[in-house]
């Protein structure tokens, strides 16, 4: 398989302004339905801007790592999303890592949003981390679980022959097994996302945080580089999730007219998912911390059963 | 000079200088500075032979089963056969290897015992560690392995009580010594029971002998192996020694013992069951994968609660040792089933993660050992703000972890990857309900990687990252060159074994042709070598050079972004946020303890926390004038497993005391007893 620039250019850009606004549309329709008016939903763009020309303060007890870790957690992020297949079949880099890269390349940005968490010596800071790994933990067994009852169905870890293989007819959307993968995967999604009931992204300065307890030290561009990481990794996990389960409109071939349409489908998708997180979000409370592993293994249930669905289902 | 006379004089050299740096460590042991000198410059240059021996016997693929006799032996069924094969010289890399860079780090390492202990005897024993395992992977003989097994044991044994002064110390060098003899016990049952049905100790005599043994037999023989190799190799629940006995060496030897000797146990166990024992019934893959998962699993958990730091490098010794079991389990399974293909992937993943492991684990001990150097102190709660104090240390140690956590780009993750890739494909091999044993694997491996990444955000960040948190760890210095070097050569390996897997896999050629039957390199490897595929035609694939330069040339974008709008934003240094009080302490840090308190919560079933804390204040429990807290994790292996055998053992031999009254006519009437038992038996 020949590697087109021209495409790892085009998503590359895609990924860099779509994240923003399904952030932003997110928070503004959040906003909407608790009966509040809301940021435009191009905030998150003028946020970047903003924190892109602000001066930085690093904290005076930090170490190089502080300083690292915003490009790992951007960079890592973005690989991780040339690895999804948008609204082609083929991912522009699917040669270069299957869905257990993807997972890896999310992993390693977590890795260095803790230690950046870490490095500024508050307990803030330590205590995010803390909670960050933990739930990641416990929801990491459950993601794979998801992801391996689609790739045992499918025959294979690449993201693309995945998605080829859930547009052939035989693949039932409604198959038992791909609904309780696909509910394993978004309760996943809503605890790496860092949403209610898990995290709260709208709380600042509470002892309830979790990713912004990470974040609070930093400022100006990193600051922009971490929450435009977030927001592309929260993008690719939900990319993930619409593209596999409901394979619909992604684009066979690289014509005009099929990208098109690939595109406006997609979108639609997108905000689809993003419609069912609000909701999520709005009607259900924050989870004590302790409550957190409850709900994840539930996912991890839904994850085995889905794996054992494949056998009364193939 | 043909490849495999070049080969046999390579690794005799690399014996020879083994032998004498031994002896040059007794001959100075009066003068240091020379016994350092010459004992660790014997092991250095005899462990760079032993590299180019065992490479050639890889990539030539010649060697296969060249064998010579060391001595001649005097002493009937003894003989003294060293055997070239791909499987000895796979493990006789590692052992090379790491030989090389943990003895150049040796070299500072060893002054910081100047003027307080005998760095004589530290090198002599130190190089007649490395013969003895060296021999261990190369003996062609039961009998010989074995004397060189009982000579690795003693001599890790006198490493680990080499700081015999302080009471932990011995406590855990006698554990480590009962520990290995009934592990060695174990073994000499299963070479017997492989003796009766061959007639010979030779190794060459043994391969596929299982064939021509009885099941139950056979059986037993598998079980004697896994034990006596288990203990050594430190599967739950045969570790116990483990944790007790790595942390409290030298940290120089801890790295050789938990990179290299704990690898002895799978090498047996991969001769055996892969060599000797024939074709494996499908409950062998089943137990070792079964074994391998809890082991992982329990191994990472018991590391995070730990905050001596050599401590939890130990625990995650059983987690590796749990992935890699992971990995021959399947491929046990796979042979079973008459997958080879599948079972060479699945055999390739469980050895790769072995010289993964071997490489990261001890440059995580060599990175444990200068930071006890410098700060004194094996407890994180007391280090902190060393990034700043030993930089090049920080950065060797964070890829370590990196590597360990399994993370891209470094060489964990693609060992991983290959074990997941292989436990993904079991899953089509067979149809009966043990398939399921396949994802869910994958799922707790998925758990563990997850909790390793958690438990070295902890390990580094508490130790190198914020304020220091003693006056130590406030004052520690940069380790010295050597030290640095070997760390270096280690973090090279972690990068190479990483970014370009599909080279090294060329090596394992010979050893699946010898062990399965097949060669599967070419198979893996597409794209002239920069991807690393799952052997099959629905792909699956990775390329860490591939992903590391797509992120590098992403750099791009954040650069761009800076040009555009920051090209006149300032960076200043300030103080971290400290909520309104006048600035912020060590005391206010995040402790490990306080880090890993969410898991302990989480699994408080298996860990039984228990905890203490008295305070004292005047007029309001909110004012409190002084603080004590006690926090304890229950050890559940040996408080319900251990503890009671102990105590049943001493009861028993408390029994036994009244046969043993001391009088020699008692003692002549039981071995005439004995006698007559044993003749009737013969009869």
């Amino acid at each position: 398989m020949n590697i087109e620039p021209s495409n790892i250019l085009l998503q590359t850009i895609l990924l860099l302004l779509v994240a923003p606004l399904v952030s932003g549309c997110i928070r503004n329709w959040k906003a909407k339905l608790q009966n509040r008016r809301g940021a435009r939903i191009w905030q998150p763009y003028s946020d970047l801007i903003k924190f892109f020309r602000k001066d930085m303060v690093i904290p005076e007890h930090a170490s190089w790592v502080f300083s690292f870790a915003p490009y790992v957690v951007f960079l890592t992020a973005l690989v991780a999303g040339l690895l999804v297949p948008l609204v082609t079949t083929r991912a522009p880099l699917s040669l270069f890592g299957d869905v257990l890269a993807l997972v890896g390349l999310l992993a390693l940005g977590r890795f260095f949003l803790a230690l950046g968490g870490l490095d500024p010596g508050s307990s803030f800071g330590g205590m995010g981390s803390s909670r960050e790994m933990t739930i990641a933990a416990v929801a990491e067994p459950a993601m794979m679980l998801a992801i391996f009852t689609v790739a045992i169905t499918a025959g294979s870890t690449d993201l693309s022959h995945i998605i080829q293989a859930a547009q052939n007819p035989a693949w039932k959307a409604l198959n038992p097994t791909h609904v309780m993968a696909f509910a394993a995967l978004f309760i996943v999604l809503l605890a790496e996302t860092g949403r209610i009931p898990v995290d709260n992204p709208a709380t600042h300065l509470e002892l309830t945080m979790i990713h912004e307890a990470m974040l609070l030290e930093y400022s100006g561009r990193y600051l922009a580089l971490m929450e435009w990481g977030a927001s592309i990794k929260q993008l690719v996990l939900m990319t993930l999730l619409v593209n596999i389960f409901f394979p619909v409109g992604i684009a066979a071939a690289s014509t005009f007219a099929m990208l098109g349409i690939g595109v406006l489908i997609y979108a639609v998708k997108l905000l689809l998912l993003a419609a069912a997180v609000v909701v999520v979000e709005t009607v259900n409370a924050k989870l004590r911390l302790f409550r957190v592993p409850d709900l994840l293994s539930a996912a991890f249930v839904l994850g085995t059963l889905a794996l054992l669905s494949t056998f009364l289902f193939q | 000079m043909d490849d495999t006379s070049l080969a046999i004089l390579l690794l005799n050299l690399c014996l020879l200088c083994y032998a004498f740096g031994a002896a040059a460590g007794l001959l100075f042991s009066s003068h240091e500075k020379s016994a350092n000198l010459f004992s660790f410059g014997c092991a250095t240059l005899g462990s760079a032979c032993g590299i180019i021996a065992c490479v050639t016997v890889l990539a030539t693929g010649t060697a296969k089963n060249q064998s010579f006799q060391l001595f001649t032996s005097l002493v009937p069924y003894l003989e003294f056969t060293v055997r070239l094969d791909p499987l000895g010289a796979f493990f006789g890399l590692i052992v090379s290897f790491l030989g090389l860079a943990i003895s150049i780090y040796s070299f500072g390492y060893a002054r910081g015992f100047y003027g307080r202990k005998n760095v004589g005897i530290l090198g002599t024993f130190f190089n007649l560690l490395l013969l003895a395992t060296t021999l261990v992977f190369f003996a062609g003989n039961a009998f010989f392995f074995l004397i060189a097994w009982e000579i690795m044991a003693l001599t890790a044994y006198c490493l680990v009580s080499f700081e015999h002064e302080k009471a932990e110390t011995r406590d855990a060098g006698v554990l480590f010594f009962v520990m290995s003899h009934i592990g060695t016990g174990c073994l000499i049952f299963g070479f017997l029971l492989l003796f009766q049905t061959s007639g010979g100790y030779g190794f060459d005599g043994f391969h596929a002998l299982g064939n021509a043994m009885s099941p139950v037999k056979r059986d037993a023989t598998f079980l004697l192996f896994l034990a006596g190799f288990g203990v050594k190799a430190g599967i739950v629940p045969l570790h116990i020694w483990l944790p007790a006995a790595h942390p409290v060496a030298p940290s120089n030897v801890s790295s050789l013992m938990s990179g290299v000797i704990i690898k002895t146990g799978i090498y047996g166990m991969t001769r055996v069951v892969f060599d000797f024992l024939g074709a494996p019934p499908n409950w062998w893959g089943v137990t070792l994968l079964a074994i391998g998962t809890i082991s992982a699993v329990l191994g990472v958990l018991y590391a995070l609660m730990e905050h001596d730091l050599k401590r939890l490098l130990a625990y995650h010794s059983i987690e590796n040792i749990g992935i890699i079991l992971m990995g021959l389990g399947a491929s046990l399974m796979f042979l079973h089933s008459g997958h080879l293909l599948l079972a060479s992937l699945a055999l390739i993943a469980g050895l790769y993660h072995t010289i993964n492991h071997a490489i990261f684990k001890a440059l995580l001990f060599l990175g444990a050992g200068a930071i006890l150097h410098s700060a004194r102190t094996r407890n994180m709660e007391e280090m902190g703000g060393l990034a700043k104090r030993m930089r090049w240390t920080a950065l060797f140690f964070l890829a370590g972890a990196v590597a360990i956590s399994a993370l891209p780009p470094l060489n964990g993750f693609v060992s991983e990857w290959l074990t997941y890739q292989s436990l993904l494909q079991g899953f089509g091999t067979t149809t009966s309900l043990v398939r399921l044993m396949f994802p869910i694997s994958g799922a707790m491996l998925a758990l563990t990687g997850a909790l390793a990444a958690a438990c070295f955000v902890k390990a580094f960040g508490i130790t190198f990252l914020a304020q220091p948190r003693s006056a130590h760890a406030e004052h520690a210095h940069e380790a010295s060159f050597t030290m640095l070097l070997g760390q270096g050569i280690l973090t090279a390996a972690c990068v190479f074994l990483g970014l370009f897997p599909t080279v090294f896999l060329k090596l394992f050629d010979p050893l699946t042709q010898q062990l399965t039957g097949q060669q599967i390199s070419g198979q893996l490897s597409a794209a002239n070598g920069l991807v690393l595929s799952n052997a099959t035609t629905l792909g699956g694939s990775i390329s860490m050079p591939g992903l590391t330069l797509l992120g590098l040339s992403l750099l791009a974008v954040p650069f761009v972004l800076w040009l555009l709008f920051a090209t006149r934003a300032k960076i200043r240094r300030g103080p971290t946020w400290d909520c309104g009080l006048r600035g912020l302490t060590p005391q206010m840090e995040y402790t490990a303890t306080g880090f890993s308190k969410p898991i302990r919560m989480i699994f408080k079933a298996l860990f039984r926390p228990r905890r203490e804390v008295q305070r004292e204040y005047d007029f309001s429990s909110y004012f409190t004038t002084t603080m004590r807290f006690e926090s304890h994790v229950e050890e559940i292996f040996q408080t319900r497993i251990y503890r009671p055998l102990n105590r049943l053992a001493l009861r028993v031999s408390r029994r036994l005391r009244a046969l043993q009254a001391g009088s020699i006519q008692a003692y002549l009437i039981y071995i005439f007893i004995t006698l007559l038992l044993l003749l009737i038996f013969a009869l």
